[in-house]
Order: C-alpha cells, then structure tokens, then sequence
C-alpha cells in the first residue's frame, strides 16, 4: 500500500499549541497537494483535546489526540511511544516536527526507532523535478546551506520556527479528530520534576532587534540599547561574551548556540560579526551596523553600516527618534 | 558492590570553524583550509564526565568515529584526564549520516560492555544536527536529557539535570543515562604538564568496522547504512546586502529616516 499521507507533530507548551505547528501544517498542506497527499496532524498532552479543532482550521485533514495525564509533561519516552506507534500504524510519507529544543530532543529518537533518515533544521522544503521532496537546512555554523534527500521512510525532518508562512486560520474548515488512547508504557526511566525557571523574553517573535557585543564597556551601558529597543518596540540582544560575562541572560544571546533570530530590523552595535553570531541573525530583514572599526566583518553583512563610536552615535539616534515621534 | 561510574564521553573532529573557507562558485568545503580541533561543545561534555569521576570515582572512556588524523583530540582527552580513548575507523564507516553515525557508536559502546553515563554536546559546529546523542539513547534503549547546562545531583543509580528548552525543566533520570550538554555546563580545563606527560605514554585503541560486526550488521554503516544524502551545497552570498557605508551626524540623520519610514512604516 503506497502511504498517503503528512504527519505534522502538534507541539504544545502548557495547553497552547506552539505556533511551528501551524506553520508546518502549511507548508504541508502546499506539499500535499503537490504530491496528491492528505495532511495529517497529531496532538499529545493534558487538557489538550479542544485545540485539535485548531489545528483543523489550519489546514489539516486528520487529528489524532493523545489527552491524557501521563502524557502533561515533557517525558522524552512517553512522547516518543506513542508517535512511533502512530507513525507504524498510519505510515506518513513525511513526518515533520517543528526545530525547537523539545522537537530537537525527541524527532531522533522517533528516527531510530523507525530506522529512518532525519534531516535537522530546516529552512525550507521543495519537491524537485523528479517528484522528490528536497530539505534545505543551514550548516557548518550556517555558514552553508545543504540539500538533502532521504531514501527511507517516513521522510523525517524538524522545521525552524518561522521560516514557514502562517497559514489562514479558517474557522469552517471541516476535518475528522480521532480520539486516541494512551497505551502505558514503560518510562518510569525519566521523570520531570518541573519548570525551575520561566524564559524571560522571546527573542525569535521580535520584529526589531537591538544588539551590543563587546563594543559596550560595561553591563550598565545596556540601558543605551535598551532605551533604543523599547523606542522601536524591540528587545535586547547580545553576542555571546555577554553573556559569558553575566551581564544579561541567556535568553538574549544571538547566535549559533544561542538563539536565531529573523527580525524586521537588526541593529548590531559593537559586534564584528563572527561566523557564530552571523549564524543568528543573517536573515533578518533589514541589518544596520555600528562599529568603530572599518574593517570589522560584520559591515560585509549589513544593508547600512556606520563606522562610529556607539557610545556618540546611539544617543544621537535616541534623541533625533524621540524628537521626529513627538512630532 | 558497585566501584565508581563508568562514564563515556563521545568527541568528534570537527575544522576550526573561524578558519575554514567556502567556494562560494562550487560550494565547495575546503576542509584542508582550517586546523581540525576537538568540537567545542565536546569539551564541556568530557568536562562533565571529569568532574563526576573525581566526585564519585570510576573511568571515563572518550570515542570518535573518525579519520586517523581524530588521534590528536583523543590524545587531548586523555591529557585531560580520560582513562581510556577509543578510536573507531574505517573506510567502511566514512560518509555516515546520524543515524549510520549512532549505530557505529551504540555499537562500539556495547562492545565495551556496562555502563552508567554517555555524554555529548549539544551539537557539532560541522553537521550541526544535535541527533547523534538523542539516536544514540534510542538505539541503547536508555532515557536522555538534551540541553543539559547543570548537573544538580547525582548518586550510582540516578542524576537529576536542568534541560535548557527555552524555560528549563529539572529531570531525574534513571541510569544508565545519556546527556548532551550546553556550553553553559562548566569551563572545560586545559591539561596539565603531569597530564601531558601521561598522555604522551598512553595509547589511543584503534577499531575498525571487523570490530563492530558481532553488535551491528556492517552494511547499516557508513555511507552504504545512511538513509540522508546531502545532495548539494549552496554557500549563500550576502550580495543582496546593500551595504551602503555612513558616517557622522550625516549618518545619524540617514538611519533615522530610514528606520522611521522603513521599519515603522512612519
Ligand atoms: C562553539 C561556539 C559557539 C559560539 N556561539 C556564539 C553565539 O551563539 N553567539 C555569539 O555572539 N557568539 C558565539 N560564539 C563566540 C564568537 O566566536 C565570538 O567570540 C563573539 O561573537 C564575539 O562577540 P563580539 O562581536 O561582541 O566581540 P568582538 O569580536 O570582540 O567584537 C567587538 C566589536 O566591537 C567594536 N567596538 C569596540 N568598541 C566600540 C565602540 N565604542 N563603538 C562601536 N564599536 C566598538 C570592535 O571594533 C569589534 O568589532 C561562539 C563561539 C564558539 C566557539
Ligand atoms: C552539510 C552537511 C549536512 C548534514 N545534514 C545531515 C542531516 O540533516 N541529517 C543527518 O542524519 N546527517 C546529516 N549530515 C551527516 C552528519 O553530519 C554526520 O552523520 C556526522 O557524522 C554526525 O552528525 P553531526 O555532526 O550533526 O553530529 P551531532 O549530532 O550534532 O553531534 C552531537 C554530539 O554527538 C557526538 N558525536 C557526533 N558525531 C560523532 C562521531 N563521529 N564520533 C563520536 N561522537 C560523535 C558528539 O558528542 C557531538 O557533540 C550532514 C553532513 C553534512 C556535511
């Protein structure tokens, strides 16, 4: 029997759907009617039945829920049981899972289980002139973009949060939820004892970033970007030395082993744009540079860049903003 | 009774990424353009396994699948203070994708017998997939906690861990366990004369494929065993930047229009 089928992971934080998931279900739903599939899409949690019709509205054709109070937290196995399972029983052609550090942690289980290929990190996905589906994802410190292919089945691959168009959410679309039980398994090897601490901001829904690298001389001197985000709606962001440093949390390092942002407007100040912060930033819509030096490499990456002393040029900004506004 | 945890940490070879240079018109990777070195985030994973061994003593045992010239960061790992490096090549082995990579090191790991705790980094600065440690845990059937940035307790039957996830999550995990571990875990030491020294006398133990065979079919490695193919290489330009360079109050005035009319739509 030939599968018929894209299985999209809904992923939930708390009871809310991870909004990676409506994305995925989009771009599922484009590739679906390319290759004349349905698009399928699964929900695993507690309290989580009445969001299936959610997923529905956004373009998917099948539900299948898991509500159940074994499966509220983030337990690796737990998680993985059960989507090997359904992945056994209802063969997906393609399964995708969204690039997040859960979906990061728990799609390569779910690929050695089923002895299939993986692809991580997506930033796009196309069928070729063959038919076959082509994963694009980042490399070597993002400095490549690879083109991957996949010989097994389920094809296999986790999607960057927001590379993917949201899809209309369309309240009268009509599509069958198939309430699924939970079959105990065996993951008492794992347990989560809770959430010690909440993620403070999110970096990677900002539309305007504004950043500051070791050009700034001291961790007071992030109330200057601070007043500059909050001007133009932002957050903060930091090359990784700062964070290094203790100045500020993690949650605000752009980066290769921080976090990867796609802002309308970047402002880097003081960074020189190594090939571990370009790796977080480099798709941002528009990215403005401030750098003493001429020749820092970050200026080779920029839309505009200005050669100055931050500690002149932010402040002058600040005010010629603030006047122009009130205005 | 139980002596100490037997640990094993997984490095792999990867070039000096600062280094390293792309042909933009071929897509080429020229490997030969960068020093190799140790994954960074490896380092903080033996790190870990280090510190563990001193607090409850036992062995550390590092493996790489690698080409030959892999030799120079087991002999750093053992300068650190690992007892034991294993050194897995083979032509035979070449061009594995994750999961032809994972079933060579689940492999070698059963072939070396018990163990309590696998450590990895979080991913490598090459592949950069962070699927080799996770694919690893399934394959040995054993729980995993990625993103590990603390080790808040651990005894010889379980280790309670903090998984940065975004908010992070405190998990007890049962052992024998796998990690995969954030640069924010620890500051990895550097070897110390005595260190090098023994090193220097050390030997790495080289296996090949013929070793692994009794605990994997030897056509699920290597190229042959992968189920990805990296198909093409594009380097993306940054051309399409404008760059266009400013200076002076000429440039406070520009970047104020442009932000205002551009971003804010003012
Ligand atoms: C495995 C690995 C992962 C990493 N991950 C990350 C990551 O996620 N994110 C990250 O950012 N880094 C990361 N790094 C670190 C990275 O390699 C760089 O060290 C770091 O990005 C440099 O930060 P910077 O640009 O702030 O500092 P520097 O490189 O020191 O640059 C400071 C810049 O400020 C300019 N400057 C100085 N004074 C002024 C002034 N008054 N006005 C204007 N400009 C001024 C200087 O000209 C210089 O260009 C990683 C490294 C490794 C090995
Ligand atoms: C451009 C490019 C893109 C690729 N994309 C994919 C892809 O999407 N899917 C896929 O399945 N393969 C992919 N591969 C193949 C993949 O890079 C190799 O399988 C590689 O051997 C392991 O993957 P990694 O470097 O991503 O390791 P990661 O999974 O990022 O490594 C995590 C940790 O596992 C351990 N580890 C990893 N490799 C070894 C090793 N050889 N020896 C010992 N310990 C190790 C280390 O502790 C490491 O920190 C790609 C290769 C290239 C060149």
């Amino acid at each position: 029997m030939s599968r018929r089928g894209i299985l999209v992971y809904a992923e939930t934080i708390g009871s809310e759907i991870h909004p990676v998931t409506f994305e995925l279900i989009g771009k599922a739903r484009e590739l679906a009617e390319k290759l004349d599939l349905e698009v399928w899409s699964t929900i695993l949690g507690y309290g989580i039945a009445d969001k299936a019709a959610e997923l529905i509205y956004h373009g998917a054709d099948k539900v299948y829920v898991y509500d159940d109070e074994r499966l509220r937290d983030l337990n690796v196995i737990a998680h993985k049981s059960v989507l090997v399972e359904l992945a056994k029983e209802i063969e997906p052609e393609i399964f995708l899972l969204g690039a997040t550090p859960w979906g990061r942690s728990l799609a390569p289980r779910i690929a050695a289980a089923l002895d299939t290929g993986l692809t991580a990190d997506c930033i796009d996905l196309q069928i070729d002139k063959d038919g076959e589906l082509l994963q694009i994802r980042p490399a070597f410190t993002g400095n490549i973009l690879a083109h991957i292919k996949t010989s097994s089945r389920p094809i296999m691959a986790t999607i960057r949060y927001r590379v993917m168009k949201m899809p209309q959410r369309d309240p009268s679309r009509k599509g069958e939820i198939i309430i699924r039980k939970f079959n105990d398994v065996d993951c008492d090897g794992i347990k989560c004892l809770g959430k010690v601490s909440e993620r403070r901001i999110n970096l990677a829904d900002a539309e305007v970033v504004v950043a500051g690298g070791r050009g700034l001389k001291k961790k007071e001197d992030l109330v200057l970007l601070e007043e500059l985000a909050n001007l133009l709606g932002g957050v903060v962001g930091v090359s990784r030395p700062l964070v290094e440093e203790g100045w500020i949390s993690k949650d605000h390092q752009v980066g290769f082993s921080g976090n990867v942002v796609k802002p309308k407007l970047y402002i880097a100040c003081g960074i020189s744009g190594s090939p571990q912060h370009l790796a977080g930033m480099r798709d941002s819509g528009m990215i403005i540079a401030v750098n003493s030096d001429p020749s820092a490499p970050i200026f080779r990456h920029a839309d505009y860049g200005v050669v100055a002393d931050l500690y002149e040029f932010i402040p002058k900004l600040i005010l010629l903003l603030k006047n122009r506004k009130e205005m | 009774m139980r002596l100490g945890l037997r640990i094993i940490v997984l490095i792999k070879q990867v070039p000096d990424i600062e280094k390293v240079r792309f042909d933009v018109e071929t897509g080429r990777i020229d490997r030969s353009s960068a020093p190799a070195e140790t994954n960074p985030f490896d380092l903080h994973a033996l790190e870990a396994g280090l510190q563990i061994k001193e607090k409850l003593g036992g062995s550390v045992t590092v493996i790489s699948m690698s080409p030959r010239q892999a030799e120079s960061s087991l002999k750093d790992a053992l300068a650190r203070g690992a007892d034991r490096a294993i050194l897995l090549t083979d032509t035979r082995l070449a061009g594995a994708d994750t999961i032809a990579t994972a079933k060579a090191l689940a492999a070698a790991i059963r072939k070396l017998g018990e163990f309590d705790l696998i450590l990895c980094g979080e991913k490598t600065v090459d592949g950069d997939t962070g699927q080799v440690g996770p694919e690893v845990a399934e394959l040995l059937g054993i729980p995993h906690a990625a993103y590990v940035c603390e080790i808040r307790e651990i005894t010889h039957e379980w280790i309670k861990v903090v998984s940065d996830m975004g908010d992070k999550y405190l998990y007890e995990l049962k052992l024998p366990a796998l990690l995969t571990v954030t640069r924010e875990l620890n500051s990895p030491r550097l070897p110390t004369l005595k260190d090098l020294l023994r090193a220097k006398r050390s030997q790495v133990e080289v296996w090949t494929a013929d070793d692994l065979s009794e605990y994997v079919p030897l056509d699920q490695l290597g190229f042959q065993g992968s189920k990805t193919r990296v198909v093409k290489v594009v380097i993306p330009s940054t051309e399409h930047r404008r760059g266009i360079m400013l200076r002076g109050d000429e440039a406070v005035e520009k970047i104020g229009m442009i932000i205002l009319s551009e971003v804010l739509g003012k």
